[in-house]
Formats: structure tokens, C-alpha cells, sequence
């Protein structure tokens, strides 16, 4: 496919789902938010009710108040936190560096185990261990992450008491303002539970994927002529037929994202991570308005970056598809 | 000696637990420096299964059971996988079916030439480099330089097979296995191909062993000829000889059935039946049930190669003719 | 295709499926027949007592004979809840799977039999939404349902709107794969032969298209209801589902989890074993009944 083309499609449909999720953020905002409880207490008439909604625009039709809505969300404005008392952006996006490095922990540990278990297991499909991983695998995806989330804490936290359990310990504030735990010890160990928790429910699923595809891949023509060739069988496996896994592990990745932030709020619930997930089911429980809007918002902005750059990515190993000017 | 022996192979396949079936069964070759053999047979009489034991390269969970491939008087079945690695890909090549499917979408033409010199050869990536294309040009690529750095999509399967070729030659092997090397190209581009291999392995002194289910390629192309049928050589000889005077039943079956040799205006000769998976092999002579020759001992014996023929009814012999 | 004595035949020689099926059989037996056999009915406020809250398992010390299991904090008997919780989850789990079935089947015969741009835009629509994530779009719709309408509104809509959402979430599971045995199908005589003699596009899509690709539905079913079960427990974790009064397996585990830390493990562990049991029984029967009646499909793509 041409890349042009290729960008076009993607660039449509971000704006396709950017736009379904303002008009779930505005009609949140129009049937939920009552911006007169935040401005004004219980003691006023109905009537300096009437007069304050006409003045706020809150009687206007549904396209100039969307427009308005569209508008100030494009300047980043989402409203501001009934409990917060601040902007409803800043005090999401003060939560996206906790979530970030939970799930750069949990992405680092499931990359780093998947890829040499699922070779693994696709090479010596017949030995011991290959079986115990396959057999653990099915109970792993069986296991709620949550429950994964609960035994954690419960053996590691409070049984052994090996590792904390509970939020993430100290930070260091970065120059540009982001908070991270990379730095610190403390914020170190306090990522290992959370993370290795949130991993263990994509694990499974990515060895499986692996080794289906290199099995797949191992029994191709192609992997047969390279040793035909007399390739030594590490260039066999790891480049002839471990490179064209990579196209389709690539591919599910990306359609794993939406999954991956919704699991990161389930793991943050229980680990108190304060991280976006956290803070959102906190705002649902508070039915804080502008910060729920702010979150999907959010939410969906990550989910269309990350699948740009997953699509990217895919352009870049896979040669079938190539850019525009390129000899062929 | 001989350059390459092959000895009673016998190649099985598990079936359920404890069974096995046999896909060879029991094979012998004998080919000498710059000989060409053609090895022909329907689909499923085990041609592949030959090209591939020859080299140990049986796909799991199959295996080679029984039997010997002495080249130059090693047997290559005994060897360790690093020394056979030796062998393959750099004194006997291979040329396979389907060129859409046997160079590698995600490497370029470069890489998957250099890795078989490299892999062989401890020479530098620019003499590789200069070696490759020398390579490509000797198969008649147009501008071979920039073909370097393609990926195989960007080629046409006929040029494809000629990268293939490229690649089997690279080495200076000794021997080249194609195994049906045209079969999957156009038409019009196949006999283009099996000249070029021809005239290559001519040039070079290489031998061939080209495995193909179409006898007229192979009158064109080889000295000595063999006839599978359900996993075993049922008729082997010059392959003049055999053209003009076929002794099996089943050569002469497949004789009858090229276009060439039908008359103006007759309907195409056609074998009747099929020949049976190797899971559900008749007794006796596996080719009986479709043989108009066969006899009560067919169905209860199975015949030997005599030197020539494996059949107790055969064709054209001295008493025949009489 | 494999013949059902065949079917029985493997079902029987693969220790694995039978004992998936065993723990399946009494779980769904269990759930069905709670009423009868569990020793209370957690539902009924008159029979709980505050006194018996927080009572271990009756084997430990301090546990109660008519609490086998134990307590939860209302003192309600932790497996007579697990009883209830089975068939709530159960039920959400196989409505869900319905609602998915019907859309999915139905979208997936119109657009792999139309084609065209019927076609790309259901199958655009069912990427776009299957990327989006079902826990996620769930997560955020029952958010919203819950802050639009006050807790007894809710309680009383629960069930309804986690079948309704975890069913429309998921229905291009079933799509695409009815999709692809359609264009598998259309190209077979047999619907030549139907369009020849004038059947209407209709009749041949439901009449002989679709009990042709009822062996992929039925594979998918069965991981479906454990993927439905899953995320209805971590809806109902999460507060998001199930109320507390009347709980599903992972409103259960929510109401237990604060009280791990203060040792009455028992609340969380039971309810927690179930549901771990059932989804893995699902699985496993699923995976089983893919490798025998359809080798090719495989999990989550096709």
C-alpha cells in the first residue's frame, strides 16, 4: 500500500474517533455537568437561575454550545474539577507520568519474557517446559487482573512482606515538571507489584500470539531454503523466522492499548496508584463532571497517538509497504 | 566411486501414536560428476521427499528411518548438523517450486545472497557484494547493482527464480537439486528457466538432479531418468532408453499421456485411477489397481528393481518384442 | 467436520475437556439450583444477623456449622452468596453472549453477502470498535450510567445494561468470523444453485448460509461467555457493575478485598477460586472444542 494513502486512511479515522468521543464529552458535559452547582449554591431562585443559564450560553442550540465546547477543548480548556477547584486538564495530566512509567514497567517486563518464551516454546513444542508455559498461559488469561492484583498484595505486601504495595513511593521531579519513580529506590520497588501485575494479563497472550507465528513462520518455504542454504540455525530462527513474526505481534500490540489503559485502572484501584485510573474512578464516584470528560478525552488522544505510531512502525519492518519515491 | 550414493532410503511419517508410514520406501541413486538425473512421478510418489532426505532436511516430525546418501564417500545421514551445514548450500544446492515463497518479504536480494557466501566463505561484505552481483548478472538480471537492494515483492517470479538460481550457483557447488524449479512460473517463462539452469550447470560442471512430473522437460534436460510411484522407483535407465522403450506399465502410462504424443484429432491418453496415499498403499505392487497388466502375483508380491524395471509384467523386453 | 459419535468419541479420550466440563457441569448446577440447595438466601435481610459477620470457615476456630464457608461483614454466608454470585456472573456472562451472537451473526451474514460498501463499513466500524477495547468502552458507558442516575435507578438496571453493554461491545468477534465463512461459503455451488432457482437473498443467507457457519459461532460462544464473565467481575470490581446487595462473583471479591488485610481472607478467596474455576473450565472447553472442529480458527483473530 502507499504510504500517502496509508496516512490518509489513518489520519480519518483519528479525526472519526477524536470527534465520537467530543460529542460523548459534550453530551456528558450537557446532561451531566450542571455548571450552576459549582457557580452558585443552593439558595438562589429559579428565576437568577434562568438569567445565569441564558448569560452562560447553556440555553443556546445544541451546535453553537458543541462548537463552544469543540472550541475550548482544542485550547486545551476541559472545565475545571468540581473537586479540585483547578483545571480539569492539568490535574489529569499531573497523573499521566504515574500511569506512563506503570505501564513502561509492565511493557518492559512482558516484551522482555514473551519474545524468548514464545520462541521458546515454538522451537521445543514437545519438552517439558514448553508444556508448563502453554498450560500456564491458558490459566493466566483466566485469571481476572484484578484477582492477579489481590494475591500480589496479599503474599508479596502483607504475607512476606517483601516489596510495598501501595502507591509509588517517592519521586523526583524532573526539570519539565514530570514526577518519576525511575529514579529513586523507593519508587522503584514500588513499581515492581503494580507492574509486574498489570504484565501478567498480556503475557499469556503474547506468548501464545508469538508462537503461534513462529511456528507459522519456521514452517514456511522460505525458512526452509535459508537452511537449505546452510545458514548457521541461530540466523534460521532469529532472522529468517522470527522477523516476519514481528509484522503481526506488531499489529496486535496496537490493538491491545485500548485493553492495556483499561487494565491499568483496575491495577491502579487496587494498588492506590496514583495514576490516571485511579483518579478517574475517584471522579466517577464524585461524578465530577469535567474531570470524567477529561479523562476519556484523554484517553482517547493516547489511544489515536499510540495507533498512529504502531502503524508507523509497522511501515518501517514491513517492506511491502513502501514510501513514495523508493526504486521498485 | 560415485559422486553422490543413495542407498535403501526409507523416510516415515508418525501416524497416531505409535505408527508410522513410510513416504520412501526404499530408494537408490548412483550419480556421477556432472550427471543429470530427472526424477519424475505424480505429486505425493515422494520426489520431494528425496530432494530433501538427500540433504537431511526432512521437516518434523518426519525422518529418515533407514538407508544412506554417501557423497564422496561420507554419508551425509551420519554427519553432525554443523558439518552437513557444510554441505548444504555450498557443494549441493537446492532450487525450489514456488519463487513467491522461497526468498524471504522481509530481507532484501542483497542480504539473502550474501548470508549463503558469508555462511560458506570467509571473505569481506565488499567482495561478497561484488561475488553476488557477478551472480546476478551471470542469470541475466537487467541491472543487477540496484536489484541488490530490492525485496522480492518488487520482483516478477520469473526474475525471482533467476535470484534463486543466483544463489544455488553462488557457492560453486558440485550438485543442484531443482526440485519442479518451472512449475510455478508462466508459461511463457518456463522453458527460459530450464534453459538457463542447463546451460549453467553445463558451463559449470555441475550436476542435477531435476525433479519434475513433465517427461518432456526432462528428455530435453537429462542423461539418466527415474520413475517413482507411491514412495519407490519403479523404472530407472538412460533416458533415451527409456523414452523409446518404456518398460513399466507406469512409464509407458505416462508416455502415452504427453500431448506430443497423442494423434491429430484422439483424445489425451489418461491413466485411469490415482495413486493412493501413502497412509492406504495396496498390497503387492502399489500400482496393481490401475495397471491393465496386473496379475494375481501383483497383488500379493512386491516386485524388486531388477537393475531396470520393479514389475513382474514389464514392457518391451526381449521376449516381449519376440 | 467430525460426527458426534466421533465428537463424544474424543470428548471422552481427553482428560483435560472432561474435567473442564465436570467443573463447568457443577458450577452451572450449582447456580441453577441455588435456590434449593444453598443453606441461605443472602437476599433476605430477615435472616442475616449483624452478630454473624466476619465468621471464619466452620473448620477454623471461632467458625459456625451453618457457615461452611464462612461469613462476609452483613453476615451473609460466604457460599450461599457464591451460590447466587455463580448464576448472576452465569447469567450475565451467557446474555451478554447472546446479544453479541444475534448482532454479530447478523451484521457479519449482511456484510460478508452484500459486500461491497455495506461490507467495508461494517467491517471499518468493527475494527475501529474491537481496537477500542471492550473493558474500556464498558468502563466508560457504565461510568456515565452511573453518574446520570441515582443508586436504587441503577441497582434495578444493573444486570440489563451490562448484558446490553458487554454485548454490543463485542459483537465484531462474531462478525468478522461469520464474515469470512460467508465468503468461504458464497463461492460453493450450492449457493449458486439456491440464487439459480430464485431463493431471494434472504432465504439463502439464513437458510443455507448460516447452519454452515454455526461450528465457528459455537467456538466463539464459549470463549466469549468467559471473556463476558471476566469483564463483568472487573466491572463489578471496580463498583462499575453489580450492586453489593445483589452481587455477582466480582462484586463479591470487592466486597471482601478491604477485608484481606484485617484476615478474614475467606470473603475474597472463595467467591475468587469460582470464578477463576469457571473461566477457565470456558477456556479450556473452548480451546478444545476449536482444535477439534476447526483447527484453523484461532483465539482472538481470524
Amino acid at each position: 500500500m502507499h504510504i500517502i494513502a496509508f496516512l490518509i486512511r489513518r489520519a480519518i479515522q483519528a479525526v472519526i474517533v477524536m470527534f465520537v468521543i467530543s460529542i460523548i464529552g459534550f453530551s456528558i458535559q450537557d446532561n451531566l455537568g450542571d455548571p450552576l452547582r459549582e457557580l452558585v449554591g443552593q439558595s438562589v431562585s429559579e428565576q437568577e437561575r434562568e438569567a445565569l443559564r441564558d448569560n452562560l450560553g447553556l440555553n443556546d442550540p445544541f451546535f453553537v454550545q458543541y462548537t463552544r465546547f469543540l472550541g475550548n477543548a482544542l485550547q486545551g480548556d476541559l472545565g475545571t474539577s468540581y473537586f479540585f477547584k483547578r483545571p480539569a486538564l492539568s490535574v489529569i495530566l499531573d497523573k499521566f507520568p504515574a500511569t506512563f512509567e506503570l505501564v513502561l514497567g509492565a511493557v518492559f517486563i512482558f516484551v522482555s519474557l514473551s519474545i524468548p518464551a514464545g520462541i521458546y516454546c515454538a522451537i521445543n513444542r514437545e519438552s517439558w517446559l514448553a508444556r508448563i508455559i502453554m498450560t500456564g498461559s491458558i490459566v493466566g488469561i483466566s485469571v481476572p487482573v484484578f484477582l492477579t492484583a489481590i494475591a500480589m498484595v496479599w503474599l508479596f505486601g502483607v504475607e512476606l512482606g517483601w516489596l510495598p504495595a501501595f502507591g509509588r513511593g517517592d519521586t523526583y521531579e524532573l526539570p519539565w515538571g514530570w514526577d518519576t519513580g525511575f529514579l529513586t529506590w523507593d519508587g522503584i520497588t514500588h513499581l515492581i507489584l503494580p507492574s509486574v501485575t498489570l504484565s501478567s494479563i498480556m503475557l499469556p497472550l503474547f506468548i501464545r500470539l508469538i508462537r503461534a507465528e513462529m511456528m507459522e513462520a519456521m514452517g514456511t518455504d522460505y525458512v526452509r531454503f535459508a537452511r537449505a542454504k546452510g545458514l548457521p540455525t541461530r540466523r534460521v530462527r532469529y532472522v529468517h523466522a522470527f522477523r516476519n513474526t514481528l509484522l503481526p505481534v506488531v499489529t496486535v500490540g496496537g490493538l491491545m492499548i485500548g485493553t492495556l489503559i483499561a487494565y491499568t485502572i483496575l491495577t491502579e484501584t487496587v494498588f492506590q496508584w496514583p495514576g490516571m485510573g485511579f483518579l478517574f474512578l475517584e471522579a466517577v464516584n464524585r461524578v465530577d463532571t469535567p474531570l470524567i470528560i477529561a479523562y476519556i478525552i484523554i484517553v482517547g488522544l493516547i489511544f489515536v497517538v499510540v495507533n498512529t505510531i504502531v502503524d508507523f512502525v509497522y511501515t518501517l519492518i514491513n517492506p511491502m509497504v513502501k514510501l513514495p519515491g523508493a526504486k521498485g | 566411486m560415485a559422486m553422490l550414493e543413495v542407498r535403501d532410503l526409507h523416510v516415515a511419517f508418525p501416524k497416531g501414536k505409535k505408527t508410522e508410514v513410510e513416504a520412501l520406501r526404499g530408494v537408490d541413486l548412483t550419480l556421477e560428476k556432472g550427471e543429470r538425473l530427472g526424477v519424475v512421478g505424480e505429486s505425493g510418489a515422494g520426489k520431494s521427499m528425496l530432494a530433501f532426505a538427500i540433504l537431511n532436511l526432512i521437516a518434523e516430525p518426519g525422518r529418515v528411518s533407514r538407508g544412506s546418501v554417501t557423497f564422496h564417500g561420507e554419508n551425509l545421514l551420519d554427519l553432525s548438523e554443523r558439518d552437513i551445514r557444510g554441505i548444504r548450500g555450498n557443494r549441493i544446492s537446492m532450487i525450489f517450486q514456488d519463487p513467491m515463497v522461497t526468498l524471504n518479504p522481509v530481507l532484501t536480494i542483497g542480504t539473502q545472497m550474501m548470508e549463503t557466501l558469508r555462511a560458506h566463505r570467509r571473505i569481506s561484505d565488499a567482495e561478497a557484494r561484488k561475488l553476488c552481483i557477478e551472480g546476478l548478472k551471470q542469470v541475466a538480471i537487467p541491472s543487477a547493482e540496484s536489484r541488490m537492494e530490492a525485496y522480492p515483492h518488487e520482483l516478477s517470479g520469473g526474475l525471482r527464480q533467476r535470484v534463486v538460481i543466483a544463489i544455488a550457483l553462488l557457492t560453486d557447488p558440485e550438485l543442484i537439486i531443482a526440485d519442479e524449479p518451472t512449475t510455478a512460473l508462466d508459461v511463457t517463462i518456463q522453458a527460459e528457466i530450464m534453459a538457463l539452469i542447463l546451460k549453467l550447470c553445463r558451463e559449470n560442471d555441475v550436476a542435477l538432479i531435476l525433479i519434475t512430473h513433465d517427461l518432456g522437460v526432462v528428455a530435453e534436460v537429462t542423461e539418466k531418468l527415474m520413475i517413482m510411484y507411491a514412495g519407490k522407483c519403479v523404472e530407472t535407465g538412460p533416458t533415451r532408453q527409456i523414452i523409446d522403450a518404456p518398460t513399466h506399465p507406469y512409464t509407458s502410462g505416462l508416455l502415452k499421456a504427453l500431448p506430443q504424443n497423442a494423434g491429430r484429432g484422439t483424445r489425451l491418453y489418461q491413466i485411469p485411477g490415482s495413486m493412493p496415499p501413502i497412509t492406504a498403499l495396496p498390497t503387492g505392487c502399489a500400482y496393481h489397481p490401475r495397471c491393465e497388466r496386473a496379475t494375481e502375483r501383483c497383488k500379493a508380491e512386491i516386485p524388486q528393481l531388477d537393475g531396470r524395471v520393479a514389475c513382474f509384467h514389464p514392457l518391451n523386453t526381449a521376449e516381449e518384442v519376440q | 467436520m467430525i460426527s458426534l459419535k466421533g465428537f463424544i468419541k474424543r470428548f471422552l479420550s481427553d482428560p483435560v475437556a472432561i474435567g473442564a466440563g465436570i467443573v463447568l457441569l457443577v458450577l452451572v448446577l450449582m447456580a441453577l439450583f441455588a435456590p434449593l440447595i444453598a443453606p441461605q438466601n443472602p437476599y433476605d435481610l430477615m435472616q442475616l444477623d449483624i452478630m454473624d459477620s466476619e465468621l471464619p470457615p466452620s473448620w477454623q476456630p471461632g467458625g459456625d456449622e451453618r457457615f461452611w464457608l464462612g461469613t462476609d461483614a452483613q453476615g451473609r454466608g460466604v457460599l450461599s452468596t457464591i451460590m447466587y454470585g455463580t448464576g448472576i456472573s452465569l447469567l450475565i456472562g451467557i446474555g451478554a453472549v447472546v446479544v453479541q451472537g444475534v448482532l454479530g451473526v447478523s451484521l457479519g451474514l449482511i456484510a460478508g453477502y452484500k459486500g461491497g460498501w455495506v461490507d467495508s463499513f461494517l467491517m471499518r466500524l468493527a475494527d475501529i470498535q474491537l481496537s477500542l477495547s471492550t473493558l474500556m468502552m464498558a468502563i466508560i458507558a457504565l461510568a456515565l450510567f452511573q453518574a446520570a442516575f441515582d443508586a436504587n435507578v441503577y441497582a434495578d438496571y444493573a444486570i440489563i445494561m451490562l448484558i446490553l453493554v458487554i454485548g454490543i461491545a463485542e459483537w465484531p468477534k462474531f462478525a468478522r468470523t461469520v464474515r469470512s465463512s460467508v465468503l468461504g461459503e458464497k463461492k460453493k455451488e450450492y449457493v449458486d444453485a439456491a440464487r439459480v432457482i430464485g431463493l431471494p437473498a434472504r432465504k439463502i443467507m439464513w437458510g443455507h448460509i448460516l447452519p454452515n457457519t454455526l461450528t465457528p459461532v459455537l467456538v466463539i460462544s464459549t470463549l466469549q461467555v468467559a471473556e463476558a464473565i471476566m469483564i463483568e467481575a472487573s466491572l463489578s470490581f471496580l463498583g462499575l457493575g453489580m450492586p453489593v446487595d445483589r452481587p455477582s462473583l466480582g462484586s463479591l471479591i470487592r466486597s471482601g478485598f478491604e477485608f484481606i488485610f484485617s484476615g478474614s481472607w475467606w470473603i475474597t478467596f472463595y467467591p475468587a477460586i469460582v470464578l477463576v474455576a469457571l473461566i477457565l473450565a470456558l477456556n479450556l472447553l473452548g480451546d478444545w472444542l476449536r482444535d477439534v472442529l476447526n483447527p484453523k480458527l484461532r483465539r482472538g483473530d481470524d
